[in-house]
């Protein structure tokens, strides 16, 4: 059975890329462009793993995975957080609030997809 | 007892010795006769009595007119010599006893005079070898003066009360900048000798910087403080702090002040806070982008087999995502340049040595000969001398393609606060539109191209410029204009001396409430304000206005001729031409100066926690406190009066009057009858005074005062 994305930003110009590159992969993909719609795909789709963009309208990608990791029965919910900024103290934040990993844009879609499987293989 | 009744009794005595021998022998004559005798000789004198008692009056008058004359001669006159005598033994040396009266008076005051040359001759031995031992102290002392002066940076020192030891000019001059109000009337107001520097900088920082300083020291580390602070006008001072410490020796060396140094960082906090944002949507801002762009790519050489449409559709990914980037680049170049232009600052140069640059430069790379005509070689201007440099070479070589000038030459004239600086040739007219082209380009020189065009440099200096023709000489010039740098010229104007003006004792001068200043300090301890107004007129009550205030501060029995008071004010009704020449203000000097009501507060600032001085005091405070309802300002502090001083002093000479006293107590100063020159010779006689005053033993303000008003009541008596 194929494993499920979920790609939360806001830019369409990263979200196509990235569905393209995980659909390529053989994974199942859903895309969402805010928080909210973040949090109700969350829902509805229930994907293994989160690519989740910081800097989002309505919620930011802090308050999404704060709000999943509230949640016990998303606890094996995979979340890579996804952001352009690159600041030390940014970085620890997300790890903080319960992100597995955290890549800072711009990132090499090729470490990004080896990380993905990595983390879903284990 | 006092002279006068002892002349009275001199009298008395006279009179008694020249009736008294005759009335007793004739009591006891008349006791031993008979009444025969008696009889005859009751009829004997009585005839005659008229001519006795007409003899003994006469004499009697003719004995007191000698008396008198001896008197005036021997007491007052020996009196006026101790009183001129112990002035020259304190406050004017150079005084001497005019030998006048009886020989035997005459001849103790040459002798007097001579012993005072044979003092002198020692004293000035004496300063002589003390003058020597100075000098180096003093060389040492002027060169730290000299080095604290030039340092760019303000530094001011504190005793651990926070009251001002020493500043250097730089620090005058930023505090005047943030002082409150029109600055020109503050004059610099804040900070002074004596002055607390709390009423600058946050008390509660400064003490807690202290601490900080007193806790590095024990612990055995070097004792700094840094902390930024907000002033009252909003601005940000960071000021650095280290401790002054007194003398080593005893155990550890003790804190006793600190030095402050003060950078006003309020525009480089701002053009920071600008640097960063541009920095960072350099960096951050592209993150996404290049995130979007390489994802994109990478898709695209993975994946070369990918439909059409997809592909198409990560091209314009690429393309958009770069079109941005590139869009935001030249903005943040844009901004970039704007905040390089900021940064500017402007220094105070000679015009002749810009000139002098941009000739060098101009006949180095141009080849083209440059010759100067009239030039101001005084004129001090605003500038940044290298952009302003690069300017003028800018337009010389925009010339030389042009035209072809054999020549070029520089012309520096000024207008008031304005400075012309011309670059002139000869050649046909040019139109505007090309004028317009020049400023407007970004300036390129021989291979060096500045970021900035003629016109931003133009705008950076406050300046302008323009093109204009000389028809006549057939010849054009460039004319910057730019801001004159030294604006302020002494007017060193001659005036007639005036009658002075009258005393005034309607005003009670002694009732003050300000009781914060203790009367009970020694006169040489205090801060004072000596102060003076010129008015419209001698009338007070009768319409009469100040139209200049001028005032020095004596702290620590030490005039500061630099921390003074000077401001000229619009009285708002015309000048009376009588008075113009004796105050020499006239109608064009007070007209655009502030009024009294912006002047007064700025005046009482100055004057905070100091007793005021003035001579003839009750004249000017009468003018100040006719303005109290208006203003609501009240002088509140003790007022000494140099005039009443005097006459405490020196009760038996006649005149009062300054000049006079001045040279009485042998100061000499050049011009007078101007407001501030007047309280700086109003504060030297009071220095001399105080010595004086100690000699009859007046010490504190209050012996001072109550002595004052002795004299006050005399002389309202007669």
């Amino acid at each position: 059975m194929a494993r499920k994305i979920l790609i939360v930003d806001d830019e369409p110009n990263i979200v196509i890329s990235l569905e393209f590159l995980m659909k390529k992969e053989g994974f199942e993909v859903a895309v969402a462009g805010d928080g909210e719609e973040a949090l109700a795909k969350a829902a509805s789709f229930c994907p293994d793993l989160i690519l989740l963009d910081v800097m989002m309208p309505k919620k930011s990608g802090f308050e999404v995975c704060e709000a999943l990791r509230a949640d016990p029965a998303r606890a094996g919910l995979l979340i890579v957080m996804l952001t352009a900024k690159g600041r030390d103290t940014e970085v620890a934040k997300g790890l903080a609030l319960g992100a597995d990993a955290y890549v800072t844009k711009p990132f090499s879609t090729k470490d990004l997809l080896a990380k993905v499987k990595d983390m879903l293989a284990r | 007892m006092k002279a006068k009744h002892r002349f009275i009794l001199a009298v008395v005595v006279l009179g008694l010795l020249m009736t008294g021998p005759f009335v007793v022998t004739s009591m006891l004559v008349w006791l031993d006769m008979k009444d025969a005798e008696r009889e005859m000789l009751t009829g004997l004198l009585l005839s005659r009595l008229p001519v006795g008692t007409m003899m003994t009056i006469f004499g009697f008058a003719i004995g007191v007119v000698v008396l008198h004359k001896l008197f005036k001669q021997y007491v007052e006159g020996l009196l006026r010599m101790a009183e001129t005598l112990r002035l020259m033994l304190s406050a004017n040396r150079n005084f001497r006893v005019t030998a006048e009266g009886p020989p035997e008076v005459q001849q103790l005051a040459r002798a007097a005079n001579d012993l005072a040359q044979q003092r002198d001759a020692l004293m000035d031995d004496v300063e002589a070898q003390i003058a020597k031992a100075k000098a180096s102290v003093e060389e040492e002392k002027n060169r730290l003066a000299a080095l604290m002066s030039e340092l760019a940076q303000a530094v001011v020192v504190c005793n651990l009360d926070g009251r001002i030891l020493l500043y250097n000019n730089r620090a005058r001059l930023q505090f005047k900048a943030l002082a409150q109000g029109p600055t020109s009337v503050s004059g610099g107001a804040l900070i002074g000798l004596g002055r607390s520097i709390f009423s600058i900088l946050e008390k509660n920082q400064v003490q807690h910087a202290q601490e900080v300083m007193r806790q590095r020291l024990s612990a055995g580390k070097t004792a700094l403080a840094n902390f930024i602070t907000t002033t009252r006008g909003g601005q940000l001072l960071r000021i650095q702090m280290v401790p002054v410490l007194g003398a080593p020796g005893e155990g550890e060396a003790a804190m006793s002040g600190y030095v402050l140094t003060v950078e006003n960082i309020t525009r480089s906090i701002e053009q920071e806070a600008h640097r960063d944002q541009l920095l960072h949507t350099m960096t951050e801002g592209s993150r996404s982008a290049l995130g979007n762009i390489r994802a994109a790519v990478t898709n695209l050489i993975d994946y070369p087999d990918m439909e059409p449409e997809l592909r198409e559709r990560f091209l314009r990914v690429i393309e958009e995502e770069v079109a941005k980037r590139s869009h935001s680049v030249d903005q943040t170049m844009a901004q970039f340049s704007d905040s390089m232009k900021t940064r500017w600052p402007l220094e105070d140069i000679l015009g002749i040595d810009v000139i002098a640059a941009a000739q060098r430069r101009i006949e180095d790379k141009l080849k083209l000969p440059i010759k100067t005509e009239e030039m101001d070689d005084a004129l001090w201007i605003k500038a940044d001398s290298f952009s302003l440099v690069f300017a003028l070479v800018f337009l010389a070589s925009r010339l030389q393609d042009h035209y072809e000038p054999r020549e070029l030459r520089f012309r520096l004239t000024s207008e008031g606060k304005l400075a012309y600086l011309d670059l002139i040739w000869a050649g046909p007219a040019m139109s505007s539109e090309t004028f317009y082209t020049w400023e407007m380009e970004s300036m390129q020189v021989a291979g060096e191209t500045s970021p900035l065009t003629l016109r931003d440099v133009i705008d950076r200096h406050g300046g302008e410029i323009w093109y204009q023709r000389e028809k006549a000489a057939h010849r054009a010039y460039f004319r910057f204009v730019l801001p004159v740098a030294v604006p302020e010229v002494s007017h060193d104007e001659e005036r007639a001396r005036g009658n002075g003006r009258p005393e005034y004792y309607d005003f009670d001068l002694f009732n003050f409430e300000d009781k914060s200043i203790d009367l009970d300090r020694k006169l040489s301890e205090l801060t004072y304000t000596v102060f003076d107004t010129e008015t419209t007129g001698l009338e007070p009550s009768n319409g009469d206005e100040i139209i200049q205030i001028g005032a020095a501060r004596i702290v620590n029995n030490r005039l500061l001729r630099q921390e003074v008071f000077d401001q000229l004010v619009d009285p708002e009704c015309p000048l009376k031409p009588e008075s113009i020449p004796i105050h020499g203000i006239t109608e064009d000097m007070v007209r655009g100066q502030p009024n009294i009501d912006v002047v007064l507060p700025a005046f009482h600032e100055f004057c905070e926690d100091t007793v005021l001085i003035a001579h003839n005091a009750a004249f000017d405070m009468r003018f100040l406190q006719l303005k109290e309802e208006r203003t609501g300002i009240r002088f509140s502090q003790p007022v000494l009066d140099t005039l009443l001083l005097s006459a405490v002093v020196h009760p038996n000479q006649e005149s009062h009057k300054l000049d006079v006293i001045l040279e009485r107590l042998g100061i000499h100063i050049d011009s007078r009858h101007n407001a501030l020159e007047d309280s700086l010779a109003t504060a030297e006689v009071f220095l001399k005074m105080v010595p004086l005053l100690e000699e009859k033993g007046i010490v504190t303000v209050r012996q001072a005062l109550e002595a004052s008003e002795k004299t006050y009541f005399a002389r309202v008596k007669y």
